[in-house]
């Protein structure tokens, strides 16, 4: 069996008496395409902070292509990219330098072909040259995600690389990214975007306060929030006695509800009609990652 | 191959692209004092015989700009990378805590030097070159970058803000180069304060350094340089014992 691309076991972090990872295990495999999601908060740069080596875990282990991330740290970074949370930049430097410069703490240093594709591939050719403070937010975000691939690693870590990224850098560097994938690497990514995750991951695993609630496919999880989500607004306020079990409140005269197939919407209807009300509007659709993630987070 | 040669050009790189901040106007500075000091007291003062009072001002003055500069670029290059996170390039990379701690020293050491190179060429104007015994003067220009240098990485990592830093430089570095017997031999003190100043590593740099000068000093250089490695050692020890364990750059 290969080895993992990421394992983590038995991980907690304390700051003080918040408890920011309870226990948390989790493994990836080489070539996954794999998302972290969770609400702000959950602890998902902790972990990859702990991954990177940036912080140390009070228990538990962690490795990087079974290389632990303490007692073998030049290896397991030596194979890990990250992408830092924080907008983070060298004043003194140009874009080019600071690839240059990231490059050679990597021991890499006439790594000038791979710079130049990573340069062009991230839409920065035009600002190899000027330097870091004159670039503007979403500019500064690719250098960081630039400076996490100098090395090559086999590993890849995005702390929400697409935060304050325009819509066309967004697609471009998801297909840098995909291509990435397609060439062996190993993805890891968090994202407040979950149509991201949900068309770009493989697997996903979902952290709340510390722990991991769910990890699964994408498509299993797409999946077990029912097949169809349909919903209503009526021309009241209450919601029909037979379906208020089942129903989730939306807004004002707006309920939702999870069918397990498209022959669950007649009695549905014939709920309503019995309740004397009328439907003012309807909609069916299958059910999306964020429609998941609301219902997990809600339930546990 | 090793991040360590990167990380330094990296350190060089940072204070050489400001150079005026970083290396002439320290060197103005100290040819104020040198011209101020001599002149109010250069028909008061004879500390060595037939050393004029400029002549024995010039290595007090170059060791004094030497050490508040390598403490100046470790310090200040740690606390602006972690005020601004640009720390996180040097802590995701395979650069393990050795070559951290010997990439800051040797910024410091060389920008400290450089400093005080320029500071002697400076004085050349006010006073005839002397060296009688360079490799003395030397050594100890090395040691006294190296022990301040490695100070500014334990100020640098310590503080969180910079205030914080401004203390511990107006607190123990000013002092203790001001208290070090720049301006006078500390033979010339009252009791108290020569016993308090013969406490301060930095005083047996600077008589050390002299020597190297005049071949004349307040103690023996052997004794100095004992002093003063012993103290680069035991430094350094604590210094390299913080960064493996972490401390506060790793949580
Ligand atoms: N250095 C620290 N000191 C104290 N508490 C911290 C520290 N770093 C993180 N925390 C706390 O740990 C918890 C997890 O934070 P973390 O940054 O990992 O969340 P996150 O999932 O990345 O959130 P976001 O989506 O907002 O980035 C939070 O409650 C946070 O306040
Ligand atoms: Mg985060």
């Amino acid at each position: 069996m290969t080895v993992a691309a990421l394992s983590v076991r038995g991980l907690n972090k304390r700051f003080g008496s918040l408890h920011a990872l309870k226990d948390v295990s989790l493994e990836v495999a080489q070539g996954e395409f794999f998302a972290l999601l969770g609400p702000n908060g959950a602890g998902k740069t902790t972990l990859i902070s702990i991954l990177a080596g940036l912080t140390r875990a009070d228990a538990g282990e962690a490795r990087i292509m079974g290389h632990c991330v303490q007692r073998d740290y030049r290896q397991a970074r030596r194979l890990l990219g990250v992408v830092p949370q924080e907008l983070a930049f060298d004043p003194f430097l140009t874009v080019r330098e600071t690839l240059q410069i990231q490059s050679g703490y990597f021991g890499l240093r006439h790594n000038h072909v791979w710079i130049d594709e990573i340069l062009e591939q991230l839409g920065l050719q035009d600002k190899a040259n000027s330097n870091m403070r004159a670039l503007s937010g979403g500019m500064k975000r690719r250098v960081l995600v630039a400076q996490a691939l100098v090395h090559k690693p086999p590993v890849i870590i995005l702390d929400e690389p697409t935060a304050g990224v325009d819509v066309e850098l967004r697609q471009s560097l998801w297909q840098f990214i995909r291509q990435l994938n397609r060439d062996g690497h190993t993805i890891i990514l968090t994202t407040h975007y979950l149509e991201e995750a949900e068309s770009l991951c493989e697997r996903i695993a979902m952290l709340k306060l510390g722990q991991i609630v769910a990890l699964d496919r994408t498509s299993n999880l797409l999946r077990s929030g029912g097949e169809l989500h349909l919903e209503i607004r009526l021309d009241r306020a209450e919601v029909p006695v037979a379906l208020q079990a089942r129903a989730r409140i939306l807004g004002e005269r707006r309920f939702g509800l999870h069918l397990a197939s498209a022959a669950d919407i007649e009695p549905v209807l014939a709920a309503v009609r019995e309740a004397g009300a009328r439907i003012e509007d309807i909609s069916l659709r299958h059910p999306d990652l964020e429609d998941i993630f609301v219902q997990i987070m809600e339930r546990t | 191959m090793s991040g360590f040669p990167t990380l330094l050009y990296k350190e060089l790189l940072r204070f050489w692209r400001v150079w005026f901040q970083t290396v002439v106007a320290p060197i103005i500075t100290a040819m104020l004092y040198l011209l101020i000091f001599s002149h109010a007291l250069a028909n008061h003062v004879q500390v060595y015989p037939g050393i004029s009072y400029v002549s024995f001002l010039v290595p007090g003055l170059v060791m004094m700009s030497l050490l508040q500069n390598a403490f100046a670029n470790s310090s200040s290059s740690l606390i602006q990378s972690k005020i601004t996170g640009n720390i996180v390039f040097v802590l995701l990379p395979p650069i393990s805590w050795f070559e951290f701690y010997l990439a800051y020293l040797c910024g410091s050491v060389f920008r400290g030097v450089m400093v005080g190179a320029g500071v002697w060429l400076g004085t050349l104007a006010f006073a005839p070159p002397q060296l009688s015994h360079p490799l003395w003067s030397l050594v100890f220009a090395l040691l006294g970058g190296g022990l301040l240098g490695t100070l500014g990485i334990i100020a640098g990592i310590w503080s969180e803000k910079f205030d914080q830093l401004a203390a511990f430089q107006n607190f123990i570095i000013m002092p203790l180069t001001f208290l070090s017997g720049v301006f006078y031999s500390i033979h010339s003190l009252p009791s108290f304060w020569f016993a308090v100043s013969r406490f301060n590593p930095v005083f047996y740099l600077i008589d050390g350094f002299r020597y190297g000068f005049f071949g004349a000093s307040d103690v023996s250089p052997i004794l100095s340089l004992l002093v003063a490695g012993t103290c680069f050692v035991a430094l350094s020890a604590v210094c390299l014992l913080m960064l493996q364990r972490g401390y506060k750059l790793r949580h």
